[in-house]
């Protein structure tokens, strides 16, 4: 295999009548990454993932799945990628096993290989114990590993997973992130939600879609980056004046939160953080807390969406 | 395709559904078959004289044959009206479209599966017919004649039940709608005397002829027509779905 991407995108656009649910949205996935689908709700990641999917053809654009054009030879490319949608695909009369052989049987799995691949999903699902009962008995957060393992059962090249923690609860929530990590150790996989620390736990890329485009993307440490904000908490038992601490270069502004709390913002390329250290020990001014403040992702995430609809604004 | 016709088959026993139509159709068919014995033993001793008379096969086949076209008409929209329907509401059909399958290998497998059903519905009415044999000479191909007519008839009432389900996201409008249509269908010729296009149209009009045990192949092309063009159009729907 080349180095070519499992899964290229390129200029992807779909109207729904005079709505541009997604436009020119291009992006590819390397073998063994994780692609974080970062959005508000209704922003385009749920029909960008039924694109690459194949449940809806774009309006334009071209998707190829490791090197199979999913428009053209629409068979070859579907059978590497598994999908799981945002309401997973069940037949609730049926047992998991059962469920899983049609899965298999669908997916065109020889039958050789049929009952290997059905107890594999098994296995790494933790589905073992509810193997033989109904889908439609099982708790939320199992319907969900059974929609998991249908889309891994052919050992697909990508999987897509839309929003997979949706609706589930906290213990669920952190039991399929994990299965989600053990996936990503041989698929590569694409994830959509607008949960933000998922993203920070799961994903090795980030990408941002808003009204249909592409705002953002990137590294997770590129992101973090992004999040690197420009001021400091500081605590001094013995502050000096305002005007004191003005003069350390590079300080913008001063918050005073209690008599001897300040919020000292800076100027990103003037960090003042040494200065106000060599100050505090040479003056005295009895330094108690020091700390950078992060940019919450949530906070990132929110200025890049709000950059955005204002210079959609503007234009 | 047949892990697809397969699948659809078992879910269907699965659900009560499938048990309730076979029983109470067995139920009422056979009700049916004794009294068409009833009769045929009544004017047994009348016409046994008479040369060229009609015997047990066109007095109680052929009748009852007739009958289960008509509770047929009334049993396919119920077994169809799930068939897209239903996998749309739950969401289903992303599993289906997602997989390396072909939109006419989707359709064609759940046209299958569903045939299969009717098929056994088939079977278990032909051993009431078949029984008669034990005491009395049957005209078998006057039999295969007309089980070939109910089959195609069928198939014809399940492609146009498939189509209509595939049009909407509520498995109940489904089956009016598809009740409504194969009703219009049946009694289309009702208007127009004898000939021409409607008469052509009519669903029953080509079976009676295969019920007396006449195999034109105009009549057998007409339900492979049928057939066809509505599965054709279900696969259509489908694929226009995923671009509009």
């Amino acid at each position: 295999m080349s180095d070519s991407p499992l899964l290229n995108v390129s200029s992807l656009s779909r109207i729904f009548g005079t709505q541009h649910a997604v436009s020119d949205v291009s992006f590819s996935i390397n073998k063994g990454e994780v692609l974080g689908f970062l959005g508000p709700n209704g922003a385009g990641k749920s029909t960008t993932m039924k694109m690459i999917s194949g449940n809806l053809a774009p309006s334009s654009g071209e998707i190829t799945i490791n090197g199979y054009d999913l428009l053209t030879q629409a068979k070859q490319a579907k059978a590497h990628i598994g999908y799981l949608p945002e309401q997973p695909p069940l037949y609730k009369e049926l047992t998991v096993k059962e469920f899983l052989s049609f899965c298999a049987q669908i997916n065109q799995i020889p039958s050789a290989k049929r009952n290997k691949a059905i107890n594999i999903a098994i296995e790494r699902c933790g589905l073992k114990n509810v193997a033989r009962r109904l889908i439609g008995h099982l708790s939320k957060g199992f319907q969900q590993r059974v929609g998991i393992a249908q889309a891994i059962i052919h050992s697909p090249a990508v999987v897509i997973l839309d929003e997979p923690t949706s609706g589930l609860d906290p213990i669920q929530i952190k039991e399929i992130r994990h299965l989600i990590r053990e996936i990503a150790s041989e698929h590569s996989v694409i994830l959509s939600t607008h949960i933000l620390p998922e993203v920070q736990t799961l994903c090795d890329r980030v990408q941002i879609i808003n009204n249909g485009k592409l705002v953002f993307s990137d590294t997770l440490s590129g992101l973090s980056q992004h999040m690197q904000a420009s001021s400091l908490l500081v605590t001094l038992n013995a502050p000096p004046t305002r005007v004191q601490l003005y003069t350390l270069e590079g300080v913008t502004s001063i918050e005073s939160l209690s008599p001897t709390q300040f919020k000292l913002h800076y100027h990103p390329e003037h960090n003042p953080t040494e200065l106000l250290l060599e100050q505090a020990v040479s003056r005295q001014w009895q330094l108690m807390e020091l700390t950078p403040i992060q940019h919450s992702l949530e906070d990132t995430f929110m200025n890049i969406i709000q950059q955005e609809n204002i210079s959609m604004e503007h234009a | 395709m047949w892990p697809l016709a397969k699948n659809e088959l078992y879910r269907l026993f699965l659900s009560p559904l499938a048990w309730v139509i076979l029983a109470l159709s067995q139920v009422i068919l056979a009700y049916l078959f004794l009294t068409h014995i009833d009769y045929f033993i009544q004017i047994q001793a009348k016409i046994s004289a008479i040369p060229g008379a009609p015997g047990v096969t066109e007095l109680v086949a052929t009748p009852l044959l007739n009958n289960a076209a008509t509770i047929l008409l009334l049993l396919t929209p119920l077994i169809t009206m799930r068939l897209i329907a239903e996998e749309r509401r739950n969401e289903n059909l992303p599993l289906l479209l997602s997989a390396p399958l072909s939109m006419i290998q989707i359709v064609l497998g759940k046209f299958l599966g569903t045939l299969g059903f009717f098929i056994i519905f088939l079977l278990l009415l032909s051993l009431m017919p078949l029984s008669l044999a034990v005491g009395s000479h049957l005209d078998f191909g006057l039999l295969a004649a007309a089980f070939l007519g109910l089959t195609l008839l069928v198939a014809s009432f399940t492609a146009i039940g498939l189509f209509l389900s595939s049009l909407t996201k509520q498995p109940s409008i489904a089956a009016i709608i598809s009740f409504a249509s194969l009703f219009l269908l049946w009694i289309i010729d009702w208007a127009s005397q004898s000939t021409g296009i409607f008469s052509w149209l009519s669903l029953l009009n080509h079976y009676q002829p295969l019920l007396q045990g006449e195999v034109h192949t105009r009549d057998i092309a007409y339900y492979l027509i049928v057939i066809a063009v509505f599965l054709i159009l279900t696969v259509r729907h489908l694929d226009s779905e995923r671009l509009n």
